[in-house]
């Protein structure tokens, strides 16, 4: 009988420590609606942690994460707009926390660059080729001498 | 003539993007701009470290040029800066503020009497609500304010020898003379 006991408090125990394994942070967390809990997710996702730089607030487990993740949740619930939560933390920490960065003068080249240098290489592209085509047209002619030595090239290339 | 410049233009494409790149591996990533440099430090009101029944706010900090650091007894980085510290407060060139970042209050204050007390004050910030508000992400970090309470510069990481002479005592001085011409006009 105590073994038995013993094995069940050992499978529950393992049990335990699977599942604290695999539960997020946010199950500490109790949102006020599902709609809440859905959009404060989303907006800590597209929020860089300050401290672990290639996570986000979801992932990281820096105590200043964990702050800013509370603080997210916290006025989701007080019925913030995103973008007041988004300016809260902006000016803070600074537009470094946006994975996505604003669009403004300062980060025209970031957004417009990739399409800028889209066209160029279809420029290039499409001069590259309107040249060879037009080379190609034009049908190149060899003069007598030359024909005469290529033919004495081929014959004895035929020997 | 003209056709064979054009084949080195890839080149030269490749030699700026070298330059950049090669810069870029010396940057520190850590080393973020603050938000608040030209805004005036946060509003808040908490007890002083040392005595819970005084309360600090935002103005106790004005008037002078100040440095605000941010410290915790669970930092180690704060153990490597605290003998600079000392040696600043020794030299007495301006008050230094302490905030007691996320820490309890006997663990900080038993640390503050074993090892030297640089700070003018301590500002207890237990649940890190003015850290969070002056943009914090980690200990030490410190702060120079000006005679108005602005926020001039932020210093994220131990201050040693090296920042203190190359960054930080430079930015105070010309503070200090812009404190002393404004007051004396």
């Amino acid at each position: 009988m105590k073994t038995f006991i013993a094995l069940i408090s050992a499978l529950l125990l393992s049990i335990s420590v699977l599942g604290s394994a695999v539960a997020t942070p946010v199950d500490t967390y109790e949102f006020k609606s599902v709609d809440n809990q859905k959009r404060a997710l989303e907006l800590a996702h597209s929020l860089r942690c300050p401290q672990c730089q290639n996570q986000n607030l979801i992932d990281s487990n820096s105590p200043v994460a964990q702050d800013l993740r509370l603080e997210v949740y916290q006025m989701v619930d007080a019925g913030k707009a995103d973008e007041e939560i988004i300016n809260f933390m902006t000016s803070r920490y600074g537009e470094f926390v946006l994975y996505k960065p604003k669009m403004e003068a300062k980060t025209y080249a970031l957004w417009l660059g990739p399409i800028g240098l889209l066209l160029i290489g279809l420029l290039i592209g499409f001069i590259f080729v309107r040249k060879q085509r037009i080379s190609g047209a034009v049908e190149q002619e060899i003069s007598a001498e030359d024909q005469a030595e290529l033919d004495k090239l081929l014959k004895r290339a035929s020997k | 003539m003209k056709n064979r410049l054009v084949l080195f233009i890839p080149l030269v494409l490749f030699l700026v993007m070298g330059v950049f790149l090669y810069k870029g591996l010396f940057l520190n990533p850590q080393q973020l701009d603050s938000a608040l440099e030209g805004k005036p430090i946060p509003a808040f009101q908490l007890e002083r470290l040392e005595n819970a029944n005084e309360i600090i706010t935002n103005e106790s900090l004005k008037g002078q040029v100040s440095l605000l650091n941010v410290w915790a007894t669970w930092c180690p980085s704060c153990k490597y800066e605290h003998p600079h510290l000392m040696r600043l407060a020794r030299q007495n060139i301006l008050p230094i503020y302490g905030i007691n970042y996320r820490d309890e209050r006997p663990l900080a204050i038993r640390e503050l009497s074993r090892e030297g007390d640089p700070y003018t004050m301590n500002i207890f910030d237990h649940d890190g609500r003015l850290g969070l508000d002056l943009g914090v992400y980690g200990a030490p970090e410190s702060y120079l304010v000006d005679h108005n309470g602005i926020i001039r510069y932020r210093y994220a990481g131990p201050i040693d020898m090296r920042v203190w002479n190359e960054t930080l005592y430079p930015m105070i001085q010309e503070l200090q003379a812009q404190a002393r011409a404004e007051g004396a006009s």
